[in-house]
């Protein structure tokens, strides 16, 4: 069951739905009553992306599907890439998949968004990514869906020995959304950063799930998530470890915290860490939360408007996470994204 | 300047201001004193324009604004400033971020221009060296693993930022050792100004030691049940509250 098949297949009954663990908190099958038309091919201009400022070596960009589908970096290179995925056409659906290979020693920095132009689409997108022996590969997504979208990015990534993948994804959510990440971890000094912030309004979803497997002896994966839910939002956050059996002096650290805004608004986090190798130094932190109200009196006694007392302590609890990006550039567009979102508005009920 | 009159306030039902007057004018500080529970911090709270605090009777205003019409904002932009028994820490904040947003944010309420950054650094750095207060300092979190001295006198150099007209400064000599206590104390001295009003709430005359007032009430049981010029600060400390608590019953 997977959402690239009912794209495919035309038909519904393939998408996963509440029946399917995996997609236990995100039923497609009950948000789409009927696949949509293919989207059209689109060759009017997009307006800028979320990254538009920085500057990048290359921009890719997908529309509605139809771009490329491959990325190389030589082994050596060090390259900035601008890489968007737009959806332009509401009432359509339509699969893309891209294939990025990192050769040894490169470095890839990629500034990736999904930007919702039209309304109600379907947007599946499938990313693998190859990183080779002593690569490092920064990935810094933005998911600009719009509120009917329904949404998926799946990314599968292989790294060799010594190479590095950081990621963070910042999202304000779908009407169905899923970032999903599978991590092939070898271990042998391999690092990996698996970041995300979350800040969700009215009746948005999103779900930032990620598999990680440690296979090899001494690698490392820290992973935080943080995120705000208000309105009648929901977020879930699934994170799985798995430790194989000989993956000793593995390092796996999982942290997701949450704030909840508003009483129907939901948050399902689902942390797990199966570890079959003795050796290892694996943890995590979950915690969900409401807004500390004398911390927001106390701010406010100093002068600054509720919305804007709301604002600070939500963009301060969350840029834990957007402080890790190591791109200058892209954690400052992270930022700027974050005072943007608008998470400081009081409930409306 | 500060007016009070007549004033009940409930906490989640219960009855703690019961009728208490006050009057402060502009130029003058005046100290409440009075026994724990007595409604000292109430009062501080009410007047700041915390929630959960319901006035059920009574009025109160700062030069003629009445306070309880504004939130508790809107207060901080006419010039009203509480200095918190216990600061709350702001993780994720820098102090400077939190008081330039504080300043800025008071400053459109009242429709002044924004300060700029350089002219922000520049008071920022000579009011933190009066206050003893290592610049670095300030580049970390609001309060978050300061010391109980350090707290207060962030307090106390937020005040000196803000410039307020009234100041309320509940408890400040509470956790504050006798060197920090003098440091404190010169820093709200340094404030004192014939434009100025400032109400000092403490439990123990030492404070006052430093930070001379000129009125001294006490506050039993709801309302003020004597007032008196410094020397009632004096006898307090050597008669204890008990005489207080029988006239307010």
């Amino acid at each position: 069951m997977s959402l690239a098949l009912a794209l495919q297949s035309g038909d519904v009954a393939s998408l996963p739905s509440r029946r399917d663990e995996a997609w236990r908190y995100t039923d497609l099958r009950a948000a789409l009553r009927a696949i949509p038309a293919a989207s059209p091919k689109d060759e009017a201009a997009v307006p800028a992306g979320p990254f538009a400022a920085l500057d990048a070596a290359q921009t890719i960009v997908i529309i509605n599907g139809f771009g490329p589908d491959r990325l190389t970096i030589a082994s050596g290179e060090h390259r900035t890439v601008c890489l968007r995925f737009v959806s332009s056409k509401a009432a359509s659906a339509h699969h893309a998949a891209l294939a990025i290979e990192v050769a040894e020693g490169a470095s890839l920095t990629l500034l990736e968004s999904h930007e919702g132009l039209g309304q109600t689409y379907v947007s599946d997108i499938a990313v693998t990514l190859h990183i080779g022996s002593g690569a490092t590969v920064e990935r810094v997504s933005i998911l600009n869906d719009s509120a009917e979208a329904i949404s998926v990015v799946t990314a599968t990534v292989d790294l060799a020995a010594n190479a590095t993948f950081n990621q963070t994804v910042l999202t304000t959510g779908g009407k169905r959304q899923r970032f999903e990440a599978h991590v092939n971890h070898p271990g042998q000094g391999a690092s990996v950063r698996l970041d995300g912030v979350y800040l969700l309004g009215d009746a948005r979803h999103s779900d930032q799930t990620t598999v990680v497997t440690h296979q090899g002896e001494g690698g490392t994966t820290s992973q935080l998530t943080k995120g705000a839910v208000r309105d009648s939002a929901r977020a879930v956050f699934q994170g799985k470890i798995t430790v194989e059996r000989g993956a000793d002096q593995t390092d796996a650290r999982m942290g997701h915290h949450a704030l909840i805004l508003s009483e129907r608004a939901e948050i399902d986090a689902k942390p797990e860490l199966e570890i079959y190798a003795d050796d290892v130094s694996c943890a995590h932190g979950n915690t969900v939360g409401a807004l500390d109200e004398e911390a927001l009196f106390y701010i406010r006694s100093r002068g600054v408007p509720l919305i804007e007392a709301r604002a600070l302590l939500i963009s301060a609890f969350v840029g834990e996470v957007t402080d890790r990006i190591s791109h200058e550039g892209a954690r400052q567009v992270a930022q700027d994204w974050l005072l943007a979102s608008g998470m400081g508005r009081p409930d409306e009920f | 300047m500060l007016s009070v009159t007549n004033l009940h306030v409930e906490v989640g039902g219960t009855p703690i201001l019961k009728g208490l007057s006050l009057e402060v004018p502009a130029g003058e500080v005046h100290a409440i004193m009075g026994p724990n529970g007595a409604g000292k911090s109430t009062l501080s709270y009410t007047l700041a324009g915390r929630e959960g605090y319901e006035v059920t009777q009574g009025s109160a205003s700062l030069n003629g604004e009445d306070l309880f019409a504004l939130e508790a904002n809107e207060r901080a932009a006419k010039g009203l400033f509480l200095s918190f028994q216990y600061p709350l820490e702001i993780p994720g904040v820098p102090s400077l971020t939190f008081i330039r947003t504080a300043l800025n944010a008071q400053r459109k309420a009242r429709g002044e221009d924004e300060i700029g950054a350089p002219a922000f650094l520049k008071l920022a750095r000579e009011k933190a060296a009066s206050l003893k207060i290592d610049f670095d300092m300030l580049k970390r979190p609001l309060n978050v693993g300061f010391s109980g001295g350090e707290k207060k006198r962030m307090e106390i150099f937020q005040m000196a930022m803000l410039s307020p007209k009234f100041l309320i400064l509940d408890e400040t000599d509470s956790g504050l050792d006798i060197d920090a206590l003098r440091i404190v104390s010169e820093g709200v001295n340094a404030l004192r100004s014939p434009e100025r009003g400032m109400l000092v709430i403490t439990h123990y005359q030492r404070l006052l030691d430093y930070i001379k007032p000129d009125r001294v009430h006490v506050l039993a049981a709801g309302k003020i049940v004597a007032s008196g010029g410094p020397e009632l600060a004096l006898e307090l400390e050597e008669t204890g509250y008990d005489r207080f608590s029988q006239v307010a019953a």
